[in-house]
Formats: structure tokens, C-alpha cells, sequence
């Protein structure tokens, strides 16, 4: 057996999303075309631009217990949340050693978030204002340091291979599932929990954002504000949750008879050195990660029939990211049910490469792609096939499906998944 | 006013339930924050904190370590009250 270059699989999946608390009842309003954006509640968002968002369906409040909830960021509580529903439906039933499945020194954790604790330290600056230095939690800083999610994820399934945490603004969840999936080809682990969380639903990120004119501001239609591809798009709508994946070397989920979802063939980066914000409009970045993901893996174009798409439903960064695959698929982008699902989920940050992660791995198992909503007037200039109302279902035989995640600082993550 | 030692635990108990989870009845004198409440370092400085405010005591830093036990707390505490 080779330590290096070693077949990387999906065992399993779990997510709590603003479609559902698990990753089924995420599956099941993804292909309802279901829209999570709402109304934000509350008079500290009244002044806001920006007045919607997508929250999670199920706050992670009444999931967990309240002393460890306390003591968790909200990123952490979703991260938490998705990570044990992917660990049960691997097959582990207790933590790495306990388990005899996995030994703790071949168990990881890679779990990222764009912004980390945020709200945990706006929060903890309001107390320190309001009440003084002593009544500040002392799990402020466990609570927002960006690491914390993977760290709280490593602690529940006793991971000792290494936690990590790479941060790249809306890329990060998928630049953590790539680290897993080099964590495992290089022999550094069998087993990896890998994904992205997100909770950044405050006023200060959303003014922010709101500020930098990247948010749609349709506040009358919430359920309409998120619409990749429509020529009325406006901007990303905020969505919170997590999304985590359970990958392992084949070898070692086939000795304990696990269920495989499909392969996770690898990672294709890059960064476009543009600006610190905008996408590059051409697509040139994310034309150089998609051939580095050709280059690195065996995935041909002639087999991939589904993207799940980076989409965030802005004027520029839609258009560039099909420019760019089209130079790079060719004609094989033709074959391609391409579905941008923050049309629903709204868009997570760092959740996001986690989240449609979970919903790559369900299309190519169900052989079904999600619909992308709300594209009442196609742009033009988006040249590919956009599912459109009805879920569409993929062919029989070898199939594969790309997941696309781009972020701010300029950050190309594209993965590719195939089917076994 | 000063409190009793009764009230002392009974309110220990309520601050612990709260921060640690553990059911009140569990909180006794002889329990140690640490061993037998989870209460780990962070948590117990919590602890001393809702203390502080709820029997109107100061409770230096230097002085937290030494409150191993239930007791302990109950003790420093009827010794410092106002």
C-alpha cells in the first residue's frame, strides 16, 4: 500500500442549513426550490440597507445542551451540529479510539469559517461597554478565534492527525475539504472531518457588506433576492450554517465495509492578484484553478455533468466564473447541469464551500441536480445550461460534479467529485 | 445583608446548574468544582463572577485558586461578606 496518492472518498455528510437542521431536509428543500431568505426580526437591523437573510432553519440553541452551548460560538454550534450527523452516518458510533473504526492519530479535523467568531466578539465588546471588564466571558477567545469550530470538532471526535483552519474569506469551507483531501492522499491521516461554518447574521458584517455594495437589497421579495443568472440580480443574500464531510482513504473505509457516496478526486487553486475585492472579469483565476484541477487529477471533462456552482447571484462574478469554465470545459460544458443553490440557501461565506460540498456529493448519489430559482430572465451572457425550476436528473454509468467556491482576497478553490 | 450558609450553597448550586449543566441537588460541600461539577478554569471563573454579583463579594484572582471545593466558596464568602 502506497502512503502517498491514495484514493480519497466521501463516507459521509451532515449539515444544518438555512433549508433544514440536517442534511436531508436540506436535500429535500433543495429540490423543492425552496427558499431560505426571511425578513431579519428585530429593531437592532431597522436601520440597516439590507433588512433579509438566510438564518438557519433550526437554531443550534435547541439542538445543543446549554452548558456547551454557552461556551461555543454560534459557527462553532453549527460546525458541531453538521460534524456529528457526518460522523454518525460514516458508521462511527463514538469518538476515534473509543471507536475502533479510526485510531485517534489518523483522525483529523478541517473545519474553516470566512470570519470566525464575529458575533462573539461584537457581542462580548457590548458587554465590556455596557457592563465592564469583569463580566466579559472568559471563553471569549476560544470563542472567536477562527480555529475555533475545527478545534471543538477535533475535541468531539478526538482527532490527533492535526486541526487546521485555512481562511480564505468564501473559499474557506472548500479550501479545508481540499487540506482533507491532501491530508489523507499524502498519508498524514486515513480519516478527515472536513467542511466550512459560518455565522456572521449581525448588523455590523451585514452594514459592511451592505457598504461595499455586494448585498442585495430587494428587502419587499426575500424569497426573490437571491437569483444567480437573472439579468435583475443585485447582490448576495447572507445565509448562516455549516456543512461538513467525512473523507477517507478508500482502503480504509473499504476494511471497515463503509458506505462510499463517491471519490473526492482533489483540489484545483489559484488567485487572482486583481483586487482585494472584485472579481477578476474576465475569469482568468478561476480559468488557471480549473486547469490546475485538470492537471492534478484524473477528471476528464467529458465526464463531468454537474456543477454546483460559486454564484452568489452579483452583476460581475456570475458572469466570470462561466466565462471561465467555458474556456476551460469547451464544448463539454455543454453536458454540464449547472445549479447555483444559494439561489436558496443564500450564500454562507465560509459555509458555503461546506454546504454545497453536502449537496455535490447528494446530486452525483441521487443522480439528481438541485434547481437553481428565482431566474426569470436568463443573462445572456451566462453560455451554459442553468437548471432551471425542476431538479434535473444526471446520467447513468462514471459520472462527476464540480463544486466551485471564490473569495474575497482573490481565492480560487474549485473540487471535483465522482462517482464510484 | 449576610447570608446563611444554606442560602450560600443553594445559590452556588443555581450558578453552577447554570454555567456547567449539573442538576442542583448534586452541588454539595464537599464537591469539588473541578473533579466532580465540570467546572473547568474558564467556567470557574464564571462562576465566581455570578457569585460575586449575587452575594455582592469580591473574590480576588489570587484568592480563586484556593476554592477547590463547594465548601470552600461557602466559606470564603461568609468570611468576606459585607
Amino acid at each position: 500500500m502506497s502512503s502517498t496518492n491514495r484514493t480519497v472518498v466521501v463516507t459521509g455528510i451532515g449539515a444544518t442549513t438555512p433549508l433544514g437542521g440536517d442534511s436531508a431536509s436540506t436535500w429535500e428543500g433543495l429540490l423543492a426550490g425552496r427558499s431560505g431568505v426571511k425578513p431579519l426580526e428585530g429593531e437592532r437591523f431597522a436601520e440597516l440597507p439590507v433588512q433579509i437573510a438566510a438564518a438557519a432553519a433550526v437554531d443550534p440553541g435547541d439542538v445543543l445542551p446549554r452548558p456547551l452551548a454557552r461556551k461555543l460560538d454560534r459557527s462553532a454550534q453549527f460546525a458541531l451540529i453538521a460534524a456529528r450527523e457526518a460522523w454518525a452516518d460514516a458508521g462511527y458510533t463514538a469518538p476515534a479510539g473509543e471507536d475502533a473504526g479510526v485510531a485517534p492519530e489518523r483522525l483529523g479535523s478541517v473545519i474553516a469559517s470566512g470570519i470566525g467568531g464575529v458575533t462573539t466578539l461584537l457581542d462580548q465588546y457590548d458587554v465590556l461597554k455596557e457592563k465592564g471588564v469583569r463580566r466579559v466571558s472568559p471563553h471569549t477567545v476560544p470563542m472567536l478565534m477562527p480555529n475555533g469550530p475545527s478545534a471543538n470538532v477535533g475535541l468531539e471526535v478526538n482527532a490527533r492527525a492535526g486541526v487546521h483552519t485555512p481562511v480564505s474569506a468564501c473559499a474557506s469551507g472548500a479550501e479545508a475539504i481540499g487540506y482533507a483531501i491532501e491530508m489523507i492522499r499524502s498519508g498524514r491521516a486515513d480519516v478527515v472531518v472536513a467542511g466550512g461554518t459560518e455565522a456572521a447574521i449581525h448588523p455590523l458584517p451585514i452594514a459592511a457588506f451592505a457598504n461595499m455594495m455586494a448585498m442585495s437589497k430587494n428587502n419587499d421579495e426575500p424569497t426573490k433576492a437571491s437569483r444567480p443568472y437573472d439579468t435583475g440580480r443585485d447582490g448576495f443574500v447572507l445565509g448562516e450554517g455549516a456543512g461538513v464531510v467525512i473523507l477517507e482513504s478508500e482502503e480504509h473505509a473499504k476494511a471497515r465495509g463503509a458506505r462510499i457516496y463517491c471519490e473526492a478526486l482533489g483540489q484545483g487553486l489559484s488567485a487572482d492578484s486583481h483586487h482585494i475585492a472584485q472579481p477578476e472579469p474576465s475569469g482568468r483565476g478561476i480559468a488557471s484553478a480549473l486547469q490546475h484541477l485538470l492537471d492534478t487529477t484524473d477528471l476528464k471533462p467529458s465526464e463531468v455533468v454537474h456543477l454546483n456552482a460559486h454564484a452568489t447571484s452579483t452583476p460581475q462574478g456570475d458572469v466570470a466564473e462561466i466565462k471561465a469554465l467555458r474556456k476551460v470545459f469547451g464544448d463539454d460544458l455543454d453536458h454540464v447541469a449547472v445549479s447555483a443553490t444559494k439561489s436558496m440557501t443564500g450564500h454562507l461565506l465560509g459555509g458555503a464551500g461546506g454546504i454545497e460540498t453536502v449537496a455535490t456529493v447528494l446530486a452525483l448519489h441521487h443522480r439528481l441536480a438541485p434547481p437553481t430559482i428565482n431566474v426569470d430572465e436568463l443573462d445572456p451572457e451566462v453560455d451554459a445550461d442553468i437548471v432551471r425550476g425542476e431538479p434535473r436528473p444526471l446520467p447513468q454509468g462514471t459520472i462527476a460534479a464540480v463544486n466551485n467556491s471564490f473569495g474575497f482576497g482573490g481565492h480560487n478553490v474549485v473540487l471535483a467529485f465522482r462517482t464510484v | 445583608m449576610a447570608f446563611t450558609q444554606e442560602q450560600l450553597v443553594e445559590g452556588l448550586a443555581e450558578i453552577v446548574n447554570e454555567i456547567a449543566g449539573i442538576p442542583v441537588e448534586d452541588v454539595q460541600l464537599d464537591k469539588s468544582f473541578t473533579d466532580d461539577l465540570d467546572v473547568d478554569s474558564l467556567s470557574m471563573v464564571e462562576v465566581v463572577v455570578a457569585a460575586e454579583e449575587r452575594f455582592d463579594v469580591k473574590i480576588p484572582d489570587e484568592d480563586v485558586k484556593n476554592l477547590k471545593t463547594v465548601g470552600d466558596a461557602v466559606d470564603y464568602i461568609l468570611k468576606h461578606q459585607a
